[in-house]
């Protein structure tokens, strides 16, 4: 393989190698320095004049007597079956001290799109244990579902108790997980990998490492890398893979590293143009194909920036994931567990997995009936502070009690409580039977009388 | 004039070739691949190409062809029931040449041309025809699919005419001056099909969702904007529109979004059914899907590939609705495309011709007189994406600045599920007047005065909210407190559909009526008895309005409504009596 050594400029994480023969776009690199060390990269623009090589790792010790290989490949990665189990590094390098990965298959990581036509529709319902989750944003297999965060907030443990607990009933199969982490602190990771290996699940886990020392550009392959696993653990191998994804606004922020470093015009906020486009390249390598028996969830997880939801790495994010779980600081302040905030909250995929045949039939308009009276409780708290609990109205009273209800008993919950669906569209119920009810007007009348704990009951004495 | 040139440089999707003779927009083969390509700059002896398939792997030196076409679209019988990407690429056909996953260098015809269609002829020898007259048909689906003599050829005497069963490349009908057509024709997708003549819309396309019929109307050949933050049911409401609007045809571009969401229309469209027809509602639809990871030069191709497709249908004399979601990501594409090519950018890295885009797009709905004289229709429904949810991004205000129609989504609403989440007080509809007979004569004379009435109410509603936010709702005058219930109930029970309940999923005209006038009885009553002297807490706790809600989930409401018509009656007529 030929050697160039023509480097012209090194700029942030971009090396410019000039006269070269035609190489292609996209095709890896390797740079080999003064010490025979090699790092990688991947062709940004080409011509015969000048080609620009996106570097992966830092790019120092590199300098204009490194010697610049093309190789004439885009970028692959070796998969087997043996990767579960294994701890590999951001760049996909095992760093667990076993032995290198036997590849069955080297593919392509940027992954190619799932025809639409070719998708299957998502519909089982994933039991998670968590109320909000499973009653009100409900799950399902083949979903792409991040949780909104912020900094100092239980996300990784809301995170772990979903990996430990989520199972679809019925089924006797449990997940993979693949893990995949982006500048996250060793402590942060450790938190992980304790959890993996006290509950056994790294056995069935394939795990990737960059940390928050780890080289930034590092993290815009690593998503990509973890995600040519999953789709040869569920499309080749027929598994169902949870995909984890942490920290997402790390990879963002290394997207707009690079963008600066090319004087790209910036974006919103400084970040590219392009991150909608970006982003969607991983995010929507989740799903189902028809006639293939595995399946991949997602689960990124961000932290918002200044906790700010219309920020550009989660409003991006939401507009293409199929909803989001909101982790809210005031109530994790008020101490409960898991802080989440149902009302920007959103499952988009949930109506495919509830209802008869998955859950319940009375799930949907149960799910509506909180969210509608919680909401109306809320908005009255504020205006309770305004004018003082006594110039409400009772039927206002009862709503502003069903909130405070709603967060004590639906949304709190223990870190190792694993609720049926029963068991929370009962609580639900519970709840809603302190409204009068002529105030559930969400819910018909059928559903009332067959679920509602006053008619239940009745029906009970009488049968 | 020499066809073939070299690629000089690949930077992702824009390319560079030269020795090639192009002029603009002439679709390019790139690379020993042949990819798919269009020409979109020159400059000097450098041509510039966007690829509507990923470049990976492309070197400097391979060849380039130009085909000297436009990028075109193929239009005949096959459209119906199809889903495509931006190129007018069938989906299915794709999955038996590359499998599941979109690999490149395929190219795949629209139609399919071996399959035979039966055509009856409408005219005969001797018959004179012209562009856009009609000269047969063929049963599509259990649409009548309507062939026509393209708009760009000049017509003539028919020589011959033929009956059959025929593949959409055999020639039907042959001219005098040996002009032959076939079943299928060829339109360049970023010009608009010409019409005889543009007419004033004064139909309403009828959804079957009651905030939009009853309060903001979209005419037939209309256009409207939904713009709004993400998860506040853009997506939703254009695929209620697809499913329930009473359009004769619809077309559905999803343009930039999520493959799953394709994947429901999918699934879900072959086992609806039309409610005027009866017939699945899959075989009035065409699908367009280049979702947000495919190619991003395809992305931004797609929507005129939709809406040439929708204009080939509105000239065979059909009402066509089309839906784009997301214009914001066409938009964003252009910008992808602007940027490599270096140009100046305007606001927000928009390209400065943004504008212009979005104008052109909408400017191609419309009510017309078809060049063979028939009236059709294309209406248009984008969704806009604004980041961040601000209104005030370049695209949501170019686009408003076009639209007549302003379906304003709202997070706050979203978030407490109040769906559609459309927010009644910041949306409009230019179209009002213009279907006010329609209505008149179609729904009630008193309809006109009844929406106004309603939309009163909640402007009144929204000023005494502010003062509920300083002293509490105990605090209103009486008949205040009676406006604020009558407001609730408005938002509760009309505005609010669930587009997931079998039954409420749509709702027509009739239904919306008669709703919107049983809370008109209860407002009516309650003033009345306020007057009378019953207090605010009797009027808010009469029982039988706790029913009204309820209608919307009975299919045969008639009977269930009347009882409760006639229970708010007896109540009040016992409250005014004791009072
Ligand atoms: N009319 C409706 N009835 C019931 N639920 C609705 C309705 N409209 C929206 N929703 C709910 O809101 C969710 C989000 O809606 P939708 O997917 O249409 O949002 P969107 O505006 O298209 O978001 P994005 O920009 O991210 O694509 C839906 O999954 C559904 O749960
Ligand atoms: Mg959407």
């Amino acid at each position: 393989m030929k050697e160039y050594r023509t480097i012209t400029q090194i700029a942030g994480p971009l090396v410019f190698v000039e006269k070269t023969e035609p190489v292609g776009y996209g095709e890896l690199v390797n740079i080999v320095l003064y010490d025979g060390s090699i790092k990688r990269g991947q062709v940004l623009d080409t011509s015969n004049e000048l080609v620009v090589v996106q570097v992966f790792e830092t790019t120092a010790g590199i300098g204009k007597d490194s010697g610049i290989r093309f190789t004439g490949e885009t970028i692959k990665m070796p998969v087997g079956r043996d990767m579960l189990g294994r701890i590999l590094s951001g760049g996909g390098k095992p760093i667990d001290g076993g032995p290198e990965i036997v590849p069955e298959k080297r593919l392509d990581i940027t992954g190619a799109a799932i025809n639409p036509y070719a998708r299957g529709s998502p519909n089982d319902f994933i039991q998670t244990g968590i109320s909000t989750i499973d009653g009100t944003n409900t799950l399902v297999r083949g979903q792409k579902l991040p949780i909104f965060s912020g900094a100092g907030l239980p996300h990784n443990q809301i995170a772990l108790q979903i990996a430990r607990q989520a199972k679809v009933p019925g089924s006797k199969e449990a997940f993979a997980v693949v893990f995949a982490a982006m500048g996250i602190t060793k402590e942060e990771a450790n938190y992980f990998m304790e959890d993996f290996e006290r509950t056994g699940a790294l056995e069935r886990a394939v795990v990737f490492l960059n940390l928050a020392d780890d080289p930034a550009v590092e993290r815009i392959i690593t998503p990509r890398l973890a995600l040519t696993t999953a789709e040869y653990l569920a499309f080749d191998l027929g598994m169902h893979v949870l995909v984890i994804l942490t920290d997402m606004t790390n990879y963002c922020e290394a997207l707009r590293q690079i963008g600066a470093a090319r004087e790209e015009v910036p974006g919103r906020r400084g970040y590219p143009g392009y991150m909608y486009t970006d982003l969607a390249g991983i995010y929507e390598r989740a799903g189902i194909v028809k006639g293939k028996k595995g399946s991949i969830t997602q689960f990124p997880i961000l932290t918002m920036p200044g906790d700010d939801i219309t920020h550009p790495i989660p409003d991006l994010t939401g507009y293409i994931t199929e909803g989001q779980i909101v982790v809210s600081r005031e109530l994790h302040r008020k101490g409960i567990y898991p802080p989440i905030n149902v009302l920007p909250s959103l499952s988009r995929l949930m109506n495919l997995g509830i209802g008869k045949g998955h859950t319940r039939e009375d799930h949907k308009k149960v799910s509506d009936q909180l969210y509608a009276a919680y909401a109306e409780g809320n908005d009255l708290r504020g205006l309770v502070a305004i004018v003082g609990k006594d110039a409400l109205s009772e039927r206002d009273r009862m709503f502003l009690e069903f909130a405070d209800l709603f967060e004590n008993r639906f949304v709190r919950q223990g870190y190792n409580e694993d609720r049926t669906i029963e068991e929370t569209l009962d609580l639900g119920w519970t709840l809603l039977s302190t409204l009068p009810v002529e105030q559930l007007v969400r819910i018909d009348r059928d559903l009332i009388s067959k679920y509602h704990p006053k008619f239940r009951q009745a029906a009970k004495a009488e049968g | 004039m020499t066809k073939g040139g070299v690629l000089k440089r690949i930077a992702g999707p824009v390319v560079t070739a030269v020795g090639i003779e192009a002029h603009m927009y002439d679709v390019v083969k790139v690379g020993k691949e042949e990819l798919m390509g269009e020409v979109i700059k020159i400059q000097g002896e450098n041509i510039i190409i966007q690829v509507y398939e990923d470049t990976s792997g492309i070197r400097p030196g391979e060849p380039v062809t130009n085909t000297g076409l436009s990028l075109a679209v193929e239009l005949g019988p096959g459209l119906l029931t199809s889903i495509y990407d931006g190129i007018q690429r069938p989906l299915s056909v794709l999955v038996d040449k590359m499998g599941d996953f979109i690999q490149r260098g395929v190219s795949a015809p629209g139609l399919d041309h071996s399959k035979k269609w039966d055509f009856r002829p409408l005219v005969k020898e001797g018959d004179q025809v012209g562009p856009g007259s009609i000269l047969g048909e063929v049963q599509e689906t259990n649409i009548v699919h309507r062939i026509l003599v393209p708009p760009n050829v000049k017509g003539g005497t028919v020589r011959s005419v033929k009956a059959g069963s025929f593949s959409v490349d055999d020639v039907i009908c042959t001219l005098d001056d040996g002009t032959t057509l076939t079943m299928m024709q060829k339109w360049p997708v970023r010009v608009p099909r010409p019409v005889l003549e543009k007419m004033n819309p004064t139909i309403p396309l009828i959804t079957g969702q009651r905030i939009l019929d009853g309060l903001f109307p979209i005419a037939k050949g209309g256009t409207a904007a939904i713009p709004g933050p993400f998860g506040s049911g853009k997506t939703v409401t254009q695929q209620q529109l697809a499913k329930w609007s009473d359009a004769e045809i619809v077309v559905y571009i999803g343009c930039g979004e999520r493959g799953n969401e394709m994947t429901e229309v999918l699934t879900e469209f072959p086992e609806l059914e039309d409610p005027k027809t009866g017939k699945p509602l899959m075989e009035r639809t065409v699908l367009i899907a280049n979702t947000s990871n495919m190619p991003v030069a395809a992305r931004e191709a797609s929507v005129y590939t939709g809406i040439t497709i929708a204009e080939y249908f509105r000239d065979m004399g059909y009402d066509v609705s089309l839906m784009a979601d997301s214009t914001s990501r066409w938009a964003e594409a252009m910008r992808e495309i602007s940027s490599r090519l270096e140009e100046m950018p305007g606001e927000e890295g928009y390209p400065a011709y943004l504008a212009a885009r979005l104008s052109e797009f909408y400017e191609r709905a419309g009510r017309v007189k078809t060049l063979s004289g028939k009236m059709g229709s294309v209406s248009v429904i984008g969704a806009v994406s604004p980041p961040g949810g601000d209104f005030s991004e370049p695209v949501t205000q170019n686009t408003l600045r076009i639209v007549k129609v302003f379906w304003a989504l709202d997070a706050k609403l979203s978030q407490r599920r109040h769906f559609p989440a459309i927010n009644w007080l910041n949306s409009y509809s230019l179209y009002l007047g213009s279907l006010q007979d329609w209505y008149d004569r179609e729904v009630s004379p008193e309809w006109n005065s009844l929406r106004s009435w309603a939309m009163e109410i909640l402007q009144k509603e929204a000023e005494l909210q502010e003062i509920v936010q300083l002293v509490g709702s105990d605090a209103l005058p009486e008949a205040e407190q009676i406006t604020i219930e009558v407001a609730r109930m408005i938002r509760e029970i009309f505005l609010q559909q669930n587009a997931y309940d079998a039954v409420d999923t749509f709702c027509d005209m009739k239904k919306q009526y008669a709703m919107m006038k049983a809370i008109r009885q209860y407002s009516d009553l309650a003033y009345a008895a306020q007057n009378a002297g019953v207090t605010p807490q009797q009027i808010l706790s009469v029982k039988s309005k706790n029913e009204l809600p309820q209608i919307k989930f009975i299919k045969d409401y008639v009977p269930a409504l009347e009882k409760i018509q006639k229970d708010m009656d007896a109540e009040f007529n016992a409250l005014r009596s004791a009072a």
